[in-house]
């Protein structure tokens, strides 16, 4: 069964077209994360989702029904967002209640959402403070809670986590992972963080421009890109992309080779000057030049790679993609 | 932390300047106390000494009180200011919220239109709102000058709130919609609560000129019944003769309301004014 499905969803402020012919479906119980960069439209598509805003034309289904009019509460959607936009004159449990109280549920049925809540997310000793007396990743999980107490349809999440410091993302990222396998709710999660979409999403949908780029899930997308955007827009560090005329005279094509698939090697076909090395322990990356191109390197381990060295790079040939003017993938 | 604020030199200063300030603007309100409780001889001969038990008399308040009545002219000013702010304030919210969170056509002629009021004084219209207060009788009521001072008061109520109300955060007026609350409870639960400093900011603007108005009263309602306190007061003042004793004991206890208001006001204005600014 789908949870959520859009057929040709079009959103436009006065003349500006945000939203471009947007077909996804998510199936029940699945993570889809859209990413993209700033600007992409990927909150937007949420909003028009949840209701918020009206789609220009298209359909929304939820479930099994077309909810284009139906109002944000009616849709069966909960939604975190990601200044956690807790009510500051409610405490946590009035915050989580709010919206059971709004449906009229009996008082034992909220009783017991809320203590099934705040037992999955800790929040139990927290129930009669106000949120202006808690932390921030207290109040990302009182925002959490205030949407699994609704046990809705769809959850939506909102760049959750970017008001978080870092220690704090990564776990509260574990939490949202196992939170999904938990309720084994369907998810639908924008991020601009291309780290969160490959850790946390059973299906990745790329946005640019208002447009869908690719669906696909994390290791497809990875392995398998559409086109130059996703190729580039996927993968820390980034690919890098030369023009294939490098190595190939009269090739017009633009290859990509991920910094994983670089390796050093004597007889390796590009030459490059190291401008900068990144050392990680682990691994080590190293920024060189291959003529005016830069191109970074991932090398496993530690490496004695002095900035200003030549140095000549070898990768796979099979694990180079190839791309046209337009950005389309071309093996 | 400022560098300034730790040296005790510029504190000093700044306290000096702030201290002086102070003594400045509470000079003639101390003037006018002191000499509220004198004998009109004694307020003529030494009007900056403190009342001593050869110039001690309330023969000004026990005027007040027995000419006119005074807690009737009181109670009309009360009932006014009170309704009038409420008008203001509740309207001016609304508006505000209206033109700050709805996307619709002529939003922005709208706003201006309703902020245009700011720059036009309404004793311009006085003859005009007197001939539409004669024709539909609303001339001595307390009505009459409720409706003006609303209509005065609005168009800074709708500029400095609309202002406050588009800084409160979308998501939680989105998540108030999500939670199935109705626009005019995100309006009254959510809103209003965030931008009661800036409501408490309009509240002080716009009471005091309402509290010390003489022109409306005594155009609009200027009957025994209707007077305000400013107004009934006047009658301590004539041409030739002034009865300083009634007029000061009158304005002393014109002052007390104010200031009661002025101290629950002012807790939210300071916070009003600094919000913002410290984040």
């Amino acid at each position: 069964m789908t949870a959520l499905s859009l057929k040709k969803v079009n959103k436009s402020f006065g003349s500006v077209h945000v939203l471009k012919d947007i077909d996804i479906e998510v199936e029940e119980g699945e993570f889809v994360v859209f990413v993209g960069p700033s600007g992409c439209g990927k909150s937007t598509l949420l909003r028009v989702i949840a209701g918020l805003e009206d789609a220009s034309s298209g359909e929304i289904h939820i479930g099994d029904d077309l909810v284009n009019l139906t109002p944000p509460s009616k849709r069966g959607i909960a939604m975190v967002f990601q200044s956690y936009a807790l009510y500051p004159h409610l405490n946590v449990r009035g915050n989580m209640t709010l919206a059971l109280k709004q449906e009229k549920q009996p008082k034992e049925v909220i009783d017991e959402r809320v203590e099934e809540a705040s037992r999955m997310l800790d929040l139990a000793p927290y129930l009669d403070r106000f949120p202006s007396e808690l932390s921030g990743g207290q109040r990302q999980r009182v925002a959490i809670g205030r949407a699994i107490v609704r046990q809705p349809k769809l959850f939506l999440f909102d760049e959750p986590l970017s008001n978080l410091d870092a220690a704090l993302r990564m776990n509260t990222r574990l939490e949202i992972a196992h939170l999904h396998e938990q309720l084994g709710a369907s998810i639908i999660y924008v991020t601009h963080d291309q780290t969160e979409a490959m850790t946390l999403a059973d299906k990745i949908v790329v946005l640019r421009d208002g447009r869908v780029e690719q669906i696909g899930s994390p290791m497809e997308l990875y392995n398998n890109p559409a086109n130059q955007f996703v190729a580039g827009f996927l993968g820390s560090p980034a690919m890098n992309f030369l023009p294939a005329s490098l190595l190939n005279e009269g090739d017009d094509r633009t290859m990509g080779v991920r910094p994983e698939d670089l390796f050093l090697d004597d007889d390796g076909v590009i030459a490059a000057r190291v401008n900068h090395v990144e050392k990680l322990g682990g691994d080590t990356n190293v920024i060189a030049k291959v003529s005016d191109f830069q191109i970074t390197a991932r090398l496993f381990g530690q490496q004695a790679v002095e900035p200003g060295q030549k140095l000549r790079l070898g990768f796979n040939p099979q694990r180079v993609y190839h791309f046209n003017r337009e950005g389309a993938r071309m093996d | 932390m400022n560098k300034a604020r730790q040296n005790p030199l510029n504190a000093a200063a700044m306290h000096g300047a702030l201290i002086l300030y102070t003594l400045i603007a509470l000079f003639p309100v101390f003037v006018i106390l002191i000499n509220s409780f004198k004998t009109r001889k004694k307020i003529f001969r030494e009007p900056l000494a403190m009342p001593d038990s050869e110039s001690f008399s309330m023969v000004g308040y026990e005027t007040v009180m027995k000419q006119g009545d005074f807690f009737l002219y009181f109670q009309n000013s009360m009932i006014v200011t009170v309704a009038t702010l409420f008008f203001v304030l509740l309207f001016g919210a609304m508006a505000a919220y209206a033109l700050s969170e709805y996307r619709f056509k002529g939003n922005m002629i709208m706003g201006l239109y309703l902020a245009l009021g700011i720059m036009i004084p309404i004793r311009i219209g006085t003859v005009a709102i007197l001939e539409l207060m004669v024709s539909t009788g609303l001339v001595n009521t307390l009505w009459a000058l409720i409706l003006v001072y609303t209509a005065q008061g609005l168009p800074l109520a709708v500029f400095i709130l609309s202002e406050f109300m588009k800084q409160v955060s979308d998501d939680l007026k989105d998540a108030g919609r999500i939670d199935g609350l109705s626009e005019y409870t995100i309006f009254f639960k959510l809103v209003l609560p965030l931008v009661r400093p800036s409501m408490a900011t309009v509240a002080v603007f716009n009471m005091i000129p309402i509290w010390n108005d003489l022109w409306f009263p005594l155009i609009l309602a200027p009957a025994e019944e209707t007077k305000t306190l400013t107004l009934g007061s006047q009658v301590f003042i004539g041409q030739f003769v002034t009865d300083w004793n009634a007029v000061l004991s009158a304005l002393s206890m014109a002052i007390l309301p104010v200031l009661i208001l002025y101290v629950i006001f002012s807790r939210q204005l300071i916070r009003g004014i600094t919000s913002g600014a410290v984040k």
